[in-house]
């Protein structure tokens, strides 16, 4: 205001830079809350909240289902035979090791999961978003080949997967299906969608 | 018919002012300011938990925003947490909807709000709550026993009042504490403080956040008139 | 002015230059630029009341940009929720408090609907000041009754939308209003609502308007309202014509061109009001119950009518004036009169530029009874919004029936306007300058 009766232009672009500055950082601090207000709510983050499966009751070779954020989660109790299956169908996987990122760290090889036996996946299709059946009976009663070693099936497009989610080669699917972060409570609980509580 | 119905109207507009002063007879008192006491927030939070949350429900306020007033999530699942089963969930009543309306002939209407819904000319919502929750005395013609000074011919009793005690109304229209209750009127008056205090916190959570936030946008905004006022005299300096 | 001929822009060879060039010889980006701003001339003696268009214009965009994200998230539903409130209450509360910064996009938007109409009443306020819509303005003043119409409009719809008592019963009382029409009121009341009472059909059809239809009108009639500014010029606290004298170059005397004098100069007034207005949303965001009521935070309950109901401050001197009259005459019953007194007191407006007939427009060249009639209208009309505001058995003091006075505010408000063809022409003006004055 009071500097530069001399030099006027020069007064005058240094305060058009300094307005449209202060101009621009109120700019940008306003649009910030407008976009979080398209994040998640507290309703969304609530029901979106890990959820607990108790699996005390889940036999030998069946899956149940639960639902985290709307979407399906398996938790599949897997026998000694399904286990075995992983081994020899490791060369028509694609992702036989798991070492694209569609699971936590702490998951890893070909049992995608952290007690061997249980396996906990989202039952999403990386194809399209379809959600995949189980084919768990072996050979041609499944109705997709004679040597099926059992798995699951997207209806959509025919993807196929092994016991531990991962997707078969040549199929429309890209990835193995997701595994969420979980971890064990306790020896029948388990808490999906979190892992950092011990 | 059409006259009918703006006579009706004309007469609501008419008649209830009348029974609203008639309602608002009473001088409220002034209710501490507590906002930023967590201590007095937490104690309210127990208090309203202990008695409102039986009939009344907070359905705005989920249990997680309880850390908000400094609490763990732990102490409130330990402590607090009686109506729901996730940390995440709004402060329910466990009473069914149908249930109440049965036992109480209405509907206990939900607090989430009540410290700004009663607000008015007479003062704040906070100042209502802690005339009404102090207000209340022996009325035999009530189908209750209470009665309140605040909230004529209230429909409910008074919860608390195995720490006030029992008030009767005296004849110069003034409270005489007939029997004295767990909590000497002091003590009372402060713990209907933290109580109060609590549910103007729950009626808008991030009050302090947004005035301290007003502040920083204020101090900016000043800088900015600066600088804007410098760029106009600048311009406008050739103009005569 | 705005639709001189300007020449089309030409590349100084650098590839901004290049795309300019391209787009402006397909579109009239030059043209409008100079034409509305750096080559649009407006009176250099602008004063503190000419700020209330800009600021008018930037409260539009808010609203239009709040209420965007609003929508995102609110829901025009009144059935009730588990919990036994009404869905649309419900997402109200749930946007304060559940949604990320959602009570600062609520708050900037409910503050906003007042704050339009503070800059619109300052806006027209000025207008009378200065004679901004004597001739060649009257189109020009035509549009701005207009836009306040919709914004009325606007605002009556937007206010139901939070489904609280007050959203609830003040609708209930205005759309009731058209009860009073004779032989056709019942049906058309229930046309409106779209069921026997305000309910769901009425919410919806109320969205519809709130955030589609008003909007859009509002959006054209303020495109019109500045092309129409932009092609006679703008009035000045003088209330002469700057285009009377001009230099060789065809550019007024006293003309500056809006940009970058006028803009440099209303973003200082925007700061301004932007300080205001944060103060309010930041510190005071329901203002002791002028901008938020206190009921609202109440769920629309129809069985029962909250002890005292008045509309929001910026309808209250028309609620006043169509409470003020309680006599029958001729073959029509108080009721629809004020119905009707309500309705030509905003309708009134229209005619201001032929009521009108003083030789001077500005108020600084006008005689004393202009300036007494504008006062005590002005009086009158804060006076009606106050008592719109009361309970009509208020009495000011205690002493001064609120009725009475509303009565007499009622016959100032008409008077103003229907004895202006008389008083504005014996008012004894001072001769207007040559050229404006500081």
């Amino acid at each position: 205001m009071s500097g530069g009766e001399k030099k006027v232009d020069c007064s005058r672009r240094n305060l058009v830079f300094a307005t449209a500055a202060v101009g621009g950082v109120a700019t940008v601090a306003t649009a910030v809350p407008f976009l979080a207000s398209m994040a998640p709510s507290e309703r969304a983050k609530a029901a979106g909240a890990p959820v607990e499966a108790d699996i005390s009751k889940l036999a030998p070779g069946e899956m149940m289902r639960i639902e985290w954020r709307g979407k399906p989660v398996w938790i599949i109790h897997r026998t000694r035979e399904m286990l075995d299956s992983l081994k020899t169908v490791a060369d028509q996987v694609a992702d036989p090791d798991s070492r694209r990122p569609n699971q936590p760290a702490y998951i890893k090889g070909e049992a995608r999961s952290l007690k061997p036996e249980y396996l906990v996946v989202v039952g999403i299709c990386s194809h399209l978003g379809c959600s995949p059946t189980d084919k768990f009976q072996k050979g041609a009663e499944s109705g997709i080949a004679a040597d099926w070693p059992g798995g699951f099936l997207c209806p959509c497009h025919g993807s196929t997967f092994d016991f531990s989610g991962r997707v078969y080669k040549n199929k429309p699917a890209p990835d193995n299906l997701e595994v969420p972060p979980h971890t064990y409570l306790s020896e029948s609980r388990i808490l999906i969608g979190e892992d950092t509580k011990a | 018919m059409s006259a009918a119905v703006l006579r009706t109207i004309f007469v609501a507009l008419l008649v209830s002012p009348l029974a609203a002063m008639a309602a608002g007879g009473v001088k409220l008192d002034r209710a501490p300011d507590r906002a930023t006491d967590r201590a007095a927030l937490q104690n309210g939070a127990r208090l309203f938990v202990g008695n409102c949350l039986n009939c009344h429900g907070a359905s705005y306020v989920r249990y997680n925003r309880l850390t908000e007033i400094g609490l763990a999530e732990q102490q409130i699942k330990d402590n607090l947490m009686f109506t729901a089963e996730k940390i995440g969930e709004p402060m329910g009543i466990a009473m069914p909807r149908k249930d109440a309306k049965e036992f109480f002939g209405a509907w206990p209407p939900d607090l989430s709000l009540i410290a700004r819904s009663r607000a008015s000319g007479d003062g704040s919502g906070a100042d209502w709550l802690y005339t009404y929750l102090r207000g209340f005395y022996r009325d035999e013609t009530r189908p209750t026993g209470w009665n309140n000074v605040a909230f004529p011919s209230v429909g409910m009793p008074h919860v608390l009042w195995e720490l006030q005690g029992e008030q009767t109304m005296g004849a110069d229209h003034k409270l005489i504490l007939a029997k004295p209750g767990k909590l000497t009127p002091k003590q009372y008056d402060d713990a209907v403080g933290d109580l109060v205090a609590f549910m103007v916190w729950m009626a808008e959570p991030q009050a302090q956040f947004r005035k301290q936030l007003g502040v920083a946008v204020l101090l900016f905004l000043g800088v900015f008139f600066v600088v804007a006022y410098a760029m106009k005299r600048a311009f406008w300096k050739d103009i005569h | 002015m705005a639709s001189g001929n300007f020449d089309k822009y030409k590349s100084d060879g650098s590839p901004a230059g290049n795309l300019l060039e391209w787009v402006d010889a397909r579109f009239p980006l030059t043209a409008n630029w100079k034409g509305h701003l750096s080559e649009y001339y407006a009176p250099k003696n602008f004063n503190f009341w000419y700020f209330f268009g800009s600021l008018a214009l930037l409260v539009l965009v808010m609203q239009v940009v709040t209420g965007i994200f609003l929508v995102m998230h609110y829901k025009p539903d009144a059935s009730l929720n588990a919990a036994g409130v009404p869905v649309a209450f419900a997402s109200v509360e749930y946007i304060m408090r559940d949604v990320p910064w959602g009570w600062l996009i609520r708050y900037m938007h409910s503050t906003g609907a007042s704050a339009f109409f503070v800059v619109v009443y300052l806006h027209m306020f000025r207008a009378m000041l200065y004679g901004s819509y004597r001739k060649p303005r009257e189109l020009l003043w035509i549009l701005g009754v207009l836009i306040y119409l919709c914004l009325m409009a606007e605002a009556f719809a937007g206010y139901l939308l939070p489904w609280g008592q007050m959203s609830f019963w003040g609708a209930q009382v205005i759309i009731s209003l058209f009860s009073a029409i004779p032989l056709i009121g019942g049906d058309l009341t229930t046309w409106i609502r779209g069921d026997y009472v305000i309910a769901d059909a009425t919410l919806n059809r109320m969205f519809a308007f709130h955030v589609i239809a008003i909007p859009l009108a509002l959006i054209g009639l303020v495109a019109a309202h500045v092309l129409a500014l932009h092609e006679v010029g703008s009035n000045n606290p003088d209330g002469i014509e700057i285009k009377a004298k001009k230099d060789d170059k065809g550019v007024p005397l006293d003309g500056i061109p809006f940009h970058p004098y006028y803009t440099v100069k209303d973003i200082v007034g925007v700061v301004v009001f932007l300080m205001v207005f944060c103060a309010i949303v930041f510190f005071a965001p329901e203002l002791g119950g002028y901008f938020l009521e206190y009921n609202n935070f109440i769920p629309a309950d129809p069985l029962q009518t909250p002890a005292h109901i008045a509309p929001v401050w910026y309808f209250t001197p028309f609620y006043s004036i169509l409470r003020a009259n309680t006599v029958n005459f001729f073959w029509i019953d108080a009721k629809l009169w004020g119905v009707i007194f309500m309705g030509l007191g905003v309708m009134i407006l229209f005619f201001l530029p032929w009521l009108d007939r003083s030789p001077a427009k500005s108020i600084r060249y006008r005689g004393p009874i202009y300036k007494w009639a504008l006062a005590l209208f002005v009086f009158s009309f804060v006076i009606l919004g106050y008592l719109g505001m009361k309970p009509p058995e208020y009495a000011f003091f205690g002493l001064i029936p609120g009725d009475y006075v509303s009565k007499a505010c009622t016959i100032v408000y008409f008077l103003f306007f229907l004895l202006m063809p008389w008083y504005s022409r014996i008012d004894k003006c001072k001769p207007e300058p040559e050229r404006v004055t500081r």
